[in-house]
């Protein structure tokens, strides 16, 4: 489903992506764990294409295809999006439009379903707009309520858990996974090792390196042993935590 | 209760009225309190009970009047039309608004000028809402795609105690040409004023937009929204004021303005005034262009670049 080869991103002479390669398999909910400043958000950008980031090297591979020149609306074309950690707000976009929209003109039902999937009572949220009249929170359900519209082939989540209240959490997970049942590829960054849970496999990355990829137990549990506990943030000490397993450089 | 019609001009002014999103059988329907002028003549006035419409004519426009009675509540909104469907014209409106205390009402205003080459509308209107009284107006006008056109609309609001009003000025399809939009607001105890305006500037269209609240008394709330969007060559200048000169007064002026055009310029200057000591007013404005992660969060959806901007713009000026 996506390949990502050797990617790297300099930005004012710093390597904000270093060499980064990963697979995602089609039907895969893929994890990447990271604390913050690790390179997360920027790696969902430069998949999407958005932010005028462009790699300085490498390559990203979607659906066998070098995308590296098609632009963030071609991609989406293709079958992939992106949701943002913090949602841009929108002034006088009403929320069923916004859910149509990114669904191609779907039926009301469907919009409907969509944020009964996030845990938003339709009736409540159709007619408001997407903008800052709506909490944090809410923003960030109608931003994954208006992925499962769109039915991508890859959704790239960046942060769906951040600012969601604990009651509303399972609903946010579990739309994820049936977003995934219904046939997408969930590319699920995050910092928490709880919401890995649901992943087929999980990747660590740090300064802009995966630094290992696993089973969801056995890196959250990593993750919280290292990563959580280091204070070297982006500066990975490899001789305490192994050599990556396909990189042999040291920092 | 008085009807006078010209038949050709008013089929004429009702088909353009419905080509600018106006409600044409609403014009149609006596039940429904209405006046309809086209250039200085009054092609349809019909009142309802408890509302009533004065007019003269006058050399270039009309003088009119429009009375609702105290306590009365309207169900149904009044429509106003004002037009001229030729090329070139003058068109100067007299407007007197009384809303009696505890009356409610709604008016639907539009000024249509489909076809204007040189065109100058004015607008002098004095209304005053009694208290307790709640009058709602909104105002959309729609201009042909060429720009002849001069728009000058000016009023002084007066609102008892308690009273509420809502102003929405529209003027988004066509070009502009060149608004002066002028409104003042005096608020009495615990009244609400809320002033929004929406304006879509294309190609050498030239925008001022100047509001004034004046907080005069007691409790006193208002807002002053304004939305601009700007392409090609033309500016705007939008001027947002409000004075709290009593306890417990709030204001706020919100002002937006997206510019989406190499030569166009935008400026807003919101002045909030505060001469008592418990008395609150606050503003904010943003001007510049379209709001990047905004149009690839559309394009993240599939849409293309234009089309997200378009989405972007209809929604701010909706």
């Amino acid at each position: 489903m996506l390949e990502i080869e050797n990617l790297q991103l300099r930005l004012n002479g710093k390597s904000i992506i270093e060499d980064l390669s990963l697979h995602i398999n089609e039907g895969e909910i893929h994890g990447i764990l990271g604390e913050n400043g690790t390179g997360k958000t920027t790696l969902a950008y430069l998949i999407m294409g958005v932010n005028n980031y462009q790699p300085s090297g490498g390559r990203v591979i979607f659906k066998g295809q070098d995308i590296a020149d098609l632009s963030v609306s071609q991609r989406a074309r293709k079958g992939m999006s992106l949701t943002w950690q913090e949602p841009a707000r929108i002034e006088g976009l009403r929320v069923r439009d916004y859910l149509k929209l990114s669904g191609h003109n779907i039926g009301i039902e469907q919009v409907k379903r969509c944020l009964w999937m996030v845990g938003m009572e339709p009736e409540r949220y159709l007619d408001r707009d997407v903008d800052s009249t709506l909490s944090g929170g809410e923003r960030k359900r109608i931003e994954l309520a208006s992925v499962l519209a769109m039915q991508p082939k890859l959704a790239i989540l960046d942060e769906p858990d951040s600012g969601i209240d604990i009651v509303s959490l399972p609903s946010i997970l579990g739309s994820i996974v049936e977003m995934n049942k219904q046939g997408a590829s969930v590319l699920l960054i995050t910092h928490s090792e709880q919401t890995v849970e649901i992943a087929h496999r999980v990747s660590v990355l740090c300064a802009g390196k995966v630094l290992m990829t696993g089973a969801p137990e056995e890196m959250s549990l990593w993750f919280k042993n290292n990563c959580r506990t280091c204070p070297h943030i982006n500066e990975p000490i490899y001789e305490r935590i192994g050599e990556p397993a396909d990189e042999g450089k040291k920092l | 209760m008085t009807t006078y019609s010209v038949e050709k001009e008013y089929e004429a002014m009702v088909d353009a009225y419905g080509k600018a999103g106006g409600d044409r059988s609403a014009l149609l329907n006596k039940d429904v309190a209405k006046l309809v002028v086209h250039e200085n003549r009054v092609l349809s006035a019909d009142g309802v009970p408890g509302v009533r419409l004065r007019y003269e004519p006058k050399e270039n426009g009309i003088m009119a009047e429009l009375l609702v009675e105290e306590g009365i509540k309207v169900k149904r909104p009044v429509h106003l039309c004002f037009g001229v469907l030729p090329e070139e014209g003058l068109q100067e409106i007299e407007l007197q608004v009384e809303v009696g205390s505890g009356a409610e009402v709604g008016v639907i205003a539009h000024c249509i000028f489909p076809n204007a080459v040189h065109i100058i509308h004015k607008m002098d209107a004095v209304i005053t809402i009694g208290d307790n009284a709640s009058f709602n107006y909104g105002e959309t006008h729609y201009h042909g795609d060429f720009g002849g056109i001069e728009v000058i609309p000016k009023a002084k609001i007066t609102l008892g105690e308690k009273a509420l009003y809502e102003n929405t000025f529209s003027l988004v399809e066509g070009c502009v040409g060149k608004l002066d939009f002028d409104y003042e607001v005096f608020s009495g105890a615990r009244s609400v004023a809320e002033l929004i305006a929406k304006v879509y500037g294309k190609k050498d269209d030239i925008i001022k937009i100047a509001e004034r609240v004046n907080l005069d008394a007691d409790g006193a709330r208002s807002l002053i929204k304004t939305r601009v969007v700007l392409t090609d060559r033309a500016t705007a200048e939008v001027i947002g004021e409000t004075y709290g000169n009593a306890p417990y007064a709030r204001g706020h002026v919100d002002c937006i303005e997206l510019v989406n055009g190499e030569e166009a310029v935008a400026k807003a200057i919101p002045i909030v005034s505060v001469t008592n000591e418990k008395a609150k007013v606050t503003h904010e404005a943003a001007i510049g262009s379209i709001d990047r992660r905004q149009i690839e969060t559309l394009m993240a959806r599939g849409l293309d670049e234009n089309e997200a901007v378009d989405v972007i713009v209809r929604g701010i000026l909706r």
